[in-house]
């Protein structure tokens, strides 16, 4: 058993200690002044962290962490809507893992299970599909969270459901978009966001067609950026190298996955299946057709129909300073509760909850630093 | 030299700063074996039972029976695996083996078992023969009798199948000195093999990871092992078998108790490509999954290579290896070194291990 070599090529190679010193070299190089990049998914944060490779850069760059986190931009709303369903006794709900501990105003999922609820953990959105047919008698709902990366599965899902004529089927629409996300970003007084790293998976599913005009909107650059250490810091390296330049431009860090189209069959299922609606991001605030909500035809997977959730009275931490990390104009170290009141087994904002969130990367990775 | 002011900055004197939970009822991540597992200890059972023995922190308890000479070791267990039956082991071998693995990380010679049974109404008779022809396997292997029983039904519904908890009796021999409180600085790390088998053979049973890995479990009875170990290197300072929580939460917790710091050199650590690769898929940390046939020790400098010899000549100690030192600045802490050169933290499990989204 080759023990030493765990891992098959395709992943080794993008991990390989000798590229990801050539590529730090040509970093060094090219960085004259200091530039501020913004890497828009939380999955990114970790995966920097988790390498150091923040460690390796030169000072004058320094990486601001982006709201690419869905389980952290969630709003309270919904989570609390989320909770109330999931409390109801002929519900089964179903959600990806991290959504289990993300803090509403009161309690998270895991303690509405402690208390009796029926809620589950899927891998796919499919798989609450399954649970919806093999258990009649009950009303499964899936929390369907997640960037433009996930929509394609959660639109799938609605459309096996309908083919089934599943009648104790829905989903809570939460899924939110970047493209977006970028706009409020950069539009805002503080902004500091020089360059971008765009989120790979994102566009591995869409394509970077809409990432052009916001570039030259806001006079700022962006590479579509991978998730290894070679391929983050290829991504930050032509970032670099068009502002050291003078260029505004979309560049694609990540041929390997993505192409400028995008994955046009996926495109073609989360346009049958949702359409853009205005979307209240968690510590952001509501940002213009930031969401995708159900369209007409499929309205009746809609779990907010289902469902009279009625008046939910929500209550946000007074101190997390969520909202700030998210938009990159704070670090998790500035927030007063880091660290002590807040921590992974006792959030208080969604940052420091979820494996893609700033707060908990922080904590996991930088603790004490 | 540059990168040496990048690495996590120097905090003196921090002594693991545990934070309190304010769950108002228990959820599933208290039993996760991490820091929320730790606090519970800590405030609902220390609090109240308590006690200088109990205050230890290791995973057997030290009885200083007579003025002198030999003292007892004494664990329990209790054992709730979903499904029973798993590739490379069933909850029976697990009962056993978990028990005896902790009574052995004191040096003790675990002997004795016993065993209580919580059976649900309806179980299968034939389920309940294989779980405890494989209970009895398993303590031939390890050389411990049974010595003390009992049984409880319920009904159906109040429980899944059948709880197993076992306690265990052992002896540790005079001078002997092992526990997590006593890591020194210089001392090496070393790990007795390949991690995270145990956590990925279960999730493949229960059919959560949509593929087939092909990965056992290691779970085992490492006491023949640490009996050779220990009786070709007398002086080991720490045993500890890296269970729930993985690898990372036990060399916290051993940090916390030397007040030591444990530096890990990432590329050393020894992981199975399948238990990799499900770890890539699934958005897993493999030193963070559990294990029940491995064990971590630490000793001085000198003694690494034989050690190493004699557990690889052990059938559960093949991929045993060196994977990091001890140190004595930021007692509390296990930072990983990486392939690159850089330098994190590496923290203790919170709650339950989740999958991300995508």
């Amino acid at each position: 058993m080759p023990v030493e070599s765990g891992l098959p090529e395709f992943l080794s190679g993008y991990r390989d200690v000798e590229r990801v010193k050539r590529v730090i070299d040509l970093i060094q190089q090219r960085t004259r002044q200091p530039w501020t990049l913004m890497e828009i998914c939380g999955g990114q944060t970790h995966a920097i962290m988790q390498y150091g490779l923040d460690q390796l850069l030169p000072d004058e760059i320094e990486l601001v962490h982006g709201p690419g986190c869905p389980v952290c931009v969630t709003s309270l709303a919904l989570i609390d809507q989320g909770l109330w369903i999931a409390q109801q006794p002929d519900v089964i709900f179903t959600s990806f893992g991290d959504m289990l501990r993300v803090p509403g105003s009161n309690g998270d999922l895991f303690s509405v299970r402690a208390a009796g609820g029926q809620v589950r953990v899927v891998y796919s959105p499919m798989d609450a599909v399954k649970i919806a047919v093999a258990n009649p008698d009950k009303r499964v709902v899936f929390f369907a969270i997640g960037f433009e990366t996930t929509a394609p599965a959660n639109a799938m899902a609605v459309i096996q459901a309908e083919k089934l004529g599943l009648k104790n089927f829905s989903i809570l629409p939460a899924n939110v978009l970047v493209p977006p996300a970028m706009h409020a970003i950069l539009s805002s007084p503080g902004n500091r966001i020089q360059g971008f790293l765009a989120a790979g998976h994102v566009c591995a599913v869409m394509g970077y067609w809409e990432y052009p005009p916001i570039a030259e909107r806001y006079q700022v650059p962006m590479a579509v950026t991978g998730f290894e250490p070679v391929d983050l810091l290829s991504g930050i390296y032509q970032t670099i190298d068009m502002l050291e330049s003078g260029r505004v431009a979309v560049e694609n860090a990540y041929p390997r996955a993505v192409t400028f189209e995008g994955n046009q069959a996926a495109q073609k299922l989360i346009f049958q299946v949702f359409e853009p609606v205005d979307r209240n991001w968690r510590g952001i605030g509501t940002i213009p057709n930031s969401g995708y909500g159900l369209r007409k035809a499929y309205q009746a997977f809609d779990a907010a129909l289902h469902f009279d959730t009625g008046n939910i009275q929500t209550a946000e931490s007074s101190i997390c300073i969520a909202g700030q990390v998210l938009q990159g104009t704070k670090k998790p170290f500035e927030c007063p509760a880091f660290g002590t009141l807040c921590t992974p087994q006792n959030p208080l904002g969604a940052p420091m909850v979820s494996s893609e969130g700033a707060c908990a990367a922080y904590y996991l990775y930088k603790r004490g630093s | 030299m540059e990168q040496d002011q990048k690495q996590p900055r120097q905090v003196q004197g921090l002594s693991c700063p545990l934070p309190h939970t304010h769950t108002e009822t228990v959820v599933i991540g208290h039993g996760s074996g991490g820091s929320m597992t730790q606090d519970l200890i800590r405030s609902i059972f220390q609090s109240q039972i308590g006690n200088e023995i109990l205050a230890e922190g290791n995973d057997a308890a030290r009885l200083q029976l007579f003025s002198h000479g030999e003292q007892l070791a004494v664990s329990t267990d209790s054992h709730v695996v979903s499904p029973l039956f798993f590739p490379g082991g069933d909850i029976g071998r697990l009962a056993v083996s978990g028990t005896v693995n902790d009574v052995a990380m004191l040096g003790a010679h675990p002997a004795f078992l016993t065993a209580g049974f919580i059976l649900e109404e309806g179980f299968p008779m034939a389920d309940l023969n294989r779980i405890i022809k494989s209970i009895a396997d398993t303590c031939r292997e390890a050389g411990v009798q049974i010595i003390a029983g009992d049984t409880k039904v319920v009904e159906k519904g109040k429980a899944d199948g059948i709880y197993i908890n076992t306690a265990g009796l052992g002896l540790i021999p005079e001078g002997r000195k092992i526990g997590g409180q006593f890591a020194k600085p210089g001392d090496a790390v070393l790990i007795s093999g390949t991690l995270g088998e145990h956590s990925i053979a279960v999730l493949e049973a229960r059919g959560e990871l949509g593929f087939e890995s092909g990965i056992q479990s290691d779970v085992a009875p490492l006491n023949h092992m640490l009996e050779d170990l220990l009786a070709a290197v007398p002086d080991v300072h720490v045993l500890r078998d890296p269970t729930r929580g993985g690898l990372a939460t036990s060399l916290n917790e051993i940090a916390c108790q030397s007040q030591v710091s444990i530096h890990l050199t990432e590329g050393a650590i020894p992981v199975q490509p399948n238990v990799r690769i499900a770890c890539e898929m699934l958005g897993f940390d493999p030193l963070y999954l559990a294990n029940e046939g491995k064990v971590i020790i630490i000793l001085p400098e000198e003694h690494v290579e034989l050690a190493l010899n004699i557990v690889r000549a052990s059938p559960y100690g093949k991929y045993a290896a060196r994977i990091g030192r001890i140190s004595e600045e930021n007692p509390g802490r296990v930072l990983l070194h990486t392939a690159f050169g850089t330098t994190r933290l590496l923290s203790m499990l919170a709650g339950e291990i989740l999958p991300r989204i995508c």
